[in-house]
């Protein structure tokens, strides 16, 4: 085990198209804010971890190098970590490695993403090889559809009560994305609005869907003695976790999703957890689709299998349920996509040192974050607590 | 430049042109194609036949060199119907990528399921079933392609 | 070397609209007419070219905008010949150089121009670290960097 680490600020930027800032600037106004939420100065940063989803999406590649000078990166050693859907939670452990390693006391984590000016769809065919999947998968849409409709078979649920679950969180989620000033997309929604949308890829449907979205986060992680000094109100790193599988996507099963449970049982070991849904308070599950959301509670042990369904439509993991998962509004409202997995850790730090505002889950003390990223390949997990 | 926000937008195309390694495993594979084969290999530790065939299991790390011709007929395991199109997308859409479990295999097959109508989701959804034997049909012309086998249709 | 196993050809093409912000916005608009310009940081009073929000040593932002003289002096060159590759945007011969206009702190990275450039060995007795030299604008505006079609030597 290494040294403990903390997080001691987070700043994340308005995210919507944002057409108005070049790719650099979109950046810059996280590590402003971060700075700022701090009040510690570039200069004491020993290292800056930095990522995006595939380079290629906005047509720049190797975009750390693009954003050195707004990193406040030079004179420091800079590394880059691009895990697709889950860079934002691979760019918080590369950090929190890096600290509690010994090697740095204090290292700056930006994740972001300028998906609108490029081709999202277009750029993540380019995830897949050519020789074989490329022609089946129709982006993240057809993965995630194909997933969720074995996973609704597999344990028998009716195809109704799916629907009606997965109509529920886009809801409750659209609605919570009020309550986050960062949130992009933030909408009254309907039940026949969402059961009625267009079809993206049966069964998903357009409000089932997240949108795409430019922006940043930026994340200051420090180590213990850093984090005494500088912040009265640290959130603890208290387990990380992440775990892959097979490259092919037909040759591991993606209903008992095994690197799914592996992460978060790596993450839970490590933070002493034993019944997460008694012990967590809250958890920013990674949501890009209504139906995955259903699969990770199972997945993450917040409820048995094939019993997701029902205790969403119960309210368990509503605002006020027993397991509040997404205040924030997740993923389904706002995912720029080398972000997304960094807004969750800096939403769940944000949680467990109630800073939150109007999304704060009152009392919370202990708090997951996750993304998922490639092909249905890896899952990446990281716990917060209020305590070291 | 265009002016679509306040400020300039500058728009471009980057194309990067590949030629990429078949290597030795997807040759012998895809001129099985060529001949309306489809082969799989089997993992001499796990004993499990993976298709497409491949050189090593990636589960035990041996090498998996007993080639073994495969099923053309198997049965969906999932399923999803695509409507939605995107820039340079590979396949027009709609169509149905499917995982499909061919006949004496331990692995999923990735590909298309077709030989009907796709227009309507609700028609889509009441014929394609988990489970449903389907079965391979060909191009008559052949590329050494994945997309030699045109999909899979439902055997009757 | 012959090729024994198949390879696959392949171009992955992908469309982008970057979002030119501000600086770049009013940059580009200069060139439109003929100017180029710079900015100043308010904290180590440098002067950048082409004109930025922010300078990126102190973090401040440049906001003083200063238009830069259109003559300065290569600070260094390199003659492009025969290497062509796919995509490349401008074809060869050309030389790139870095340009210290009049006045400013940086170097302006654009083309030298205006002359002979087949002969390798005239170019380099021409082109000398100091050499004075002058933008040429093309007469077509798009408010783009290749508005200025390159710097030409000053004579005399």
């Amino acid at each position: 085990m290494g040294r403990p680490v903390a997080i001691i600020g987070s700043g994340q930027t308005k995210h919507g198209r944002r057409f108005d800032v070049t790719y650099p600037e979109l950046v810059k106004e996280a590590v402003d804010r971060v700075f700022d939420s701090t009040g510690i100065s570039p200069e004491d940063i020993d290292g800056v971890v930095s990522g995006t989803m595939p380079s290629m999406m906005e047509g720049v590649a190797l975009t750390h190098f693009y954003f050195a000078d707004v990193l406040r990166s030079v004179g420091k050693p800079i590394l880059k970590t691009e895990t697709c859907g889950s860079t934002g939670v691979s760019l918080a452990i590369t950090g929190y490695y890096w600290i509690a390693s010994g090697m740095a006391d204090l290292v700056l984590v930006v994740g972001s993403e300028k998906m609108n000016e490029g081709d999202s769809q277009a750029t993540m065919t380019t995830v897949v090889e050519p020789f074989y999947q490329r022609y089946f998968i129709s982006g993240a849409p057809g993965i995630f559809s194909m997933q969720s409709q074995q996973w609704s078979v597999h344990y028998g649920i009716p195809e109704e009560r799916v629907r009606a679950a997965a109509t529920k969180l886009s809801i409750d989620h659209h609605n919570d994305a009020f309550d986050n000033p960062y949130a992009h997309i933030k909408k009254k929604l309907t039940e026949e609005e969402v059961n009625n949308a267009r079809i993206i890829t049966y069964p998903v449907r357009l409000w089932d869907v997240c949108p795409n979205s430019d922006g940043a986060c930026a994340v200051i992680f420090a180590s213990e003695k850093m984090a005494k000094k500088i912040s009265k109100n640290p959130a603890w790193v208290k387990g990380v976790g992440y775990s892959g599988e097979e490259y092919w996507f037909g040759d591991s099963d993606k209903v008992v999703w095994q690197c799914a449970i592996d992460a978060a049982k790596q993450a839970y070991d490590m933070a002493g957890i034993k019944d997460p849904r008694k012990e967590l308070d809250v958890a920013e599950v990674y949501n890009p689709f209504t139906f995955q959301e259903l699969l990770y509670y199972e997945c993450f042990g917040f409820c048995d299998f094939g019993k997701a369904c029902d205790e969403t439509l119960k309210g368990t993991f509503a605002k006020g349920g027993e397991l509040p998962c997404d205040p924030s509004g997740g993923t389904l409202c706002t995912n720029p996509i080398g972000a997304t997995g960094l807004n969750r850790v800096a939403e769940a730090a944000l949680q467990v040192t109630n800073q939150a505002g109007d999304h704060q889950i009152p009392g919370a003390k202990l708090a997951l974050a996750h993304a998922m990223g490639g092909v249905d390949q890896y899952n990446g997990i990281m716990i917060l607590g209020s305590k070291l | 430049m265009e002016k679509k926000s306040e400020y300039d937008i500058l728009t471009d195309k980057v194309a990067i042109p590949y030629e990429i390694a078949a290597g030795p495993t997807w040759t012998r594979f895809f001129e099985g194609f060529r001949q309306e084969k489809i082969y799989g290999t089997r993992c001499r530790k796990c004993k499990r036949v993976l298709v497409p065939a491949r050189s090593f299991c990636p589960r035990c790390f041996v090498d998996t060199d007993e080639w073994i011709e495969i099923s053309q007929e198997g049965s969906i395991v999932s399923w999803a119907l695509t409507e939605y199109e995107y820039y340079g997308m590979p396949t027009k859409p709609p169509f149905i990528g499917a995982l499909i479990r061919l006949d004496g295999t331990d692995s999923n097959f990735l590909h298309l399921i077709g030989g009907f109508d796709l227009s309507d989701p609700e028609f889509v959804r009441k014929t394609v079933k988990n489970g449903m034997k389907v079965r391979a049909v060909w191009n008559k012309e052949k590329k050494g392609h994945i997309m030699d086998i045109k999909y899979f249709e439902p055997v009757k | 070397m012959t090729k024994e196993y198949n390879t696959l050809k392949n171009v992955i093409e992908l469309p982008h609209k970057y979002a030119a912000g501000p600086a770049w916005t009013r940059f580009y608009d200069g060139l439109k007419q003929e100017k180029i310009y710079g900015s100043r940081c308010q904290k180590c009073k440098k002067v950048f070219v082409p004109a930025r929000s922010y300078c990126p040593a102190c973090q401040v932002s440049a906001d003083e905008w200063i238009e830069v003289s259109q003559e300065g002096k290569v600070i260094s060159w390199a003659l492009s010949i025969s290497h062509e590759f796919f995509g490349m945007p401008v074809s060869p011969p050309f030389i790139t150089a870095l340009i210290r206009l009049d006045d400013t702190d940086c170097d302006f990275l654009h083309f030298i121009g205006g002359i002979d450039l087949s002969d390798a060995k005239k170019v380099k007795d021409l082109i000398k670290p100091g050499l004075k030299v002058r933008a040429v604008w093309n007469e077509e505006k798009k408010g783009h960097m290749m508005d200025i079609r390159h710097f030409v030597p000053v004579s005399g």
